[in-house]
């Protein structure tokens, strides 16, 4: 039935980097208008996961399927335009340099669907209104703003387009409690506000607790617990309990040279 | 170790980048006809990369002019041939240094500022996230800066041959005894189109290829600072060679023509 389409499919992700497997066959789906966050250590392929998805990284095997389309066999072009629903804000902003803190907000409208720059303009400062950024913010340079407003902006890039997907990697890394909490609400609000399915990644719980309907925990490049955020501190799983309270001792062990 | 393996490995890692720089390259070069065009990213690297280099090649070319004046004057004197100045100075300039000297210039000031703005943008993020946004990141960063170097180079050569040529004129004339009119007379006489066109042939490749090696190097950067650094040595080094192997290339094709 067509009411039963996952909005994001993945079977038997695989990926490696110089022969070090990152993700192994990694199994996935989220219904429409859902928000996920993955959780994991550092380098057991949440990132890559995201920009399999985004066709920036091709995979070695396996399928991905946005609205029961298969994307990783489509043409590049094909697969572009599946993409194209998707909106992502990047852990560290990635916002262009060289441009106005307007021209990276309606960036999409102007260079992906040539939209007049000055509609584009109207609706970047709409944009930034809805995350809390006063319209003379539009006239700076990345460079002249904090790290919480450059992930504000960053935000409104990713929905100046009203995707249908959202992804946010490591949203709130680097920020104070304060500022985090704020890009959190954020992130849930404008989530609402689109209807947009949601995948996060990150390692800050409470972050993850706020935004996520559901959070699954990646380790060795496999999804080893899935479940309600509400339940993430109480899961019966060694893992995810060792990692969620943060513990140097349990099943998961870092790898570390010895002198 | 042996030896015959290791020597097989580097060649064969050598002619893959070749074969990866000649496939970006071709990319790049058709990029832009396949639409959409940005015209506001070429517009910028015109600038950037034409119109901001004109001080350097002005100062390049003068000083040059001037310098190989005194040398084919004195060099000229040991066999009764200095009234030959105008002539030999023209050649040289139009012919091999205008368009040599502005690329390598050009190849030390764009072709590096590419590679290490593309490099930047590489390890920040900021090209994967211009790929989420629907934009072909190739089409808005590669495309429009090789279409604009291999304009501007051209353009550039022409002001370093007029500039050049007036250095060596200032030198002629006012430190080597030279009648200005009699040094512009032999000077446009002697001169051919095939001279002049066949530096602009070059200035064109050369822009193209200075610009391939920048694009190249920055956009496929790897590995945080370090990464961009080594991305901008590569650029500067590999473009500059490249110059130098095909001005010798050009240069004998156009003798042979």
């Amino acid at each position: 039935m067509p009411g039963d389409t996952p909005k994001i499919s993945i079977r038997g992700l695989e990926k490696a980097f110089n022969g070090k497997p990152v993700l192994r066959g990694l199994d996935l789906d989220l219904a429409p208008g859902r928000s996920l966050v993955v959780i994991g250590m550092s380098g057991t392929g949440k990132s890559v996961l995201l920009k399999c998805v985004l066709g920036v990284i091709q995979p070695d095997r396996g399928r991905i399927a946005i609205d029961g389309v298969d994307i990783v066999r489509l043409s590049e072009s094909r697969r572009a335009r599946m993409t194209r629903q998707i909106g992502m804000l990047f852990q560290g902003a990635a916002l262009f340099d060289s441009l106005k803190v307007w021209e990276n907000v309606a960036f999409r409208l102007i260079y992906g669907e040539r939209r007049p720059r000055r509609e584009a303009r109207q609706t970047a400062v709409d944009c930034l209104a809805q995350v809390g950024l006063a319209p003379e913010v539009g006239e700076l340079s990345p460079a002249e703003l904090s790290g919480g407003m450059q992930k504000r902006v960053a935000l409104a890039r990713a929905i100046a387009a009203e995707p249908s997907i959202l992804f946010f990697d490591e949203p709130t890394t680097g920020l104070d409690p304060i500022t985090a909490d704020v890009i959190n609400s954020l992130i849930s609000d404008r989530t609402r506000a689109l209807g947009a399915t949601a995948i996060s990644i990150t390692h800050d719980l409470v972050s993850a607790r706020k935004i996520a309907d559901e959070i699954a925990m990646l380790h060795q490049g496999q999804i080893i617990w899935r479940g309600p955020a509400s339940e993430i501190m109480n899961t019966g799983n060694p893992m995810v309990d060792q990692f969620v309270h943060g513990r140097a001792d349990g099943p998961i062990h870092m790898t570390m040279r010895r002198a | 170790m042996n030896v015959f393996a290791a020597t097989g490995r580097g060649t064969l890692a050598v002619v893959r980048e070749v074969g990866r720089i000649a496939q970006f390259a071709a990319r790049g070069a058709v990029g832009w006809a396949a639409g959409p065009f940005y015209w506001r990213a070429f517009l910028n690297a015109l600038m950037r990369i034409g119109f901001n280099s004109l001080p350097v090649i002005g100062l390049t070319a003068i000083f040059t002019g001037a310098a190989l004046a005194l040398n084919i004057y004195e060099g000229g004197a040991r066999f009764n041939a200095e009234t030959f100045l105008p002539q030999i100075l023209g050649v040289s300039i139009v012919r091999e240094l205008g368009p040599v000297l502005a690329a390598l210039m050009v190849s030390g000031r764009s072709a590096s500022a590419m590679a290490a703005e593309l490099g930047a943008m590489r390890v920040s993020d900021q090209i994967d996230a211009m790929s989420t946004l629907a934009v072909d990141p190739f089409k808005y960063l590669v495309s429009p800066r090789m279409l604009a170097a291999t304009i501007a180079l051209p353009v550039l050569v022409l002001v370093a041959d007029i500039i050049g040529v007036y250095g060596g004129y200032l030198v002629a004339v006012h430190a080597l005894d030279f009648s200005g009119t009699v040094f512009i007379r032999n000077l446009w006489e002697f001169l051919t189109n095939d001279d002049i066109v066949s530096g602009l042939i070059k200035a064109a490749v050369f822009g193209f290829l200075l610009s391939a090696m920048g694009c190249y190097y920055g956009y496929n950067s790897r590995g945080g600072a370090q990464g961009v650094g080594a991305a901008t040595r590569s650029a500067v080094v590999g473009s500059a060679v490249l110059i130098l192997a095909a001005n010798y290339l050009l240069t004998s094709l156009f003798i042979r023509v």
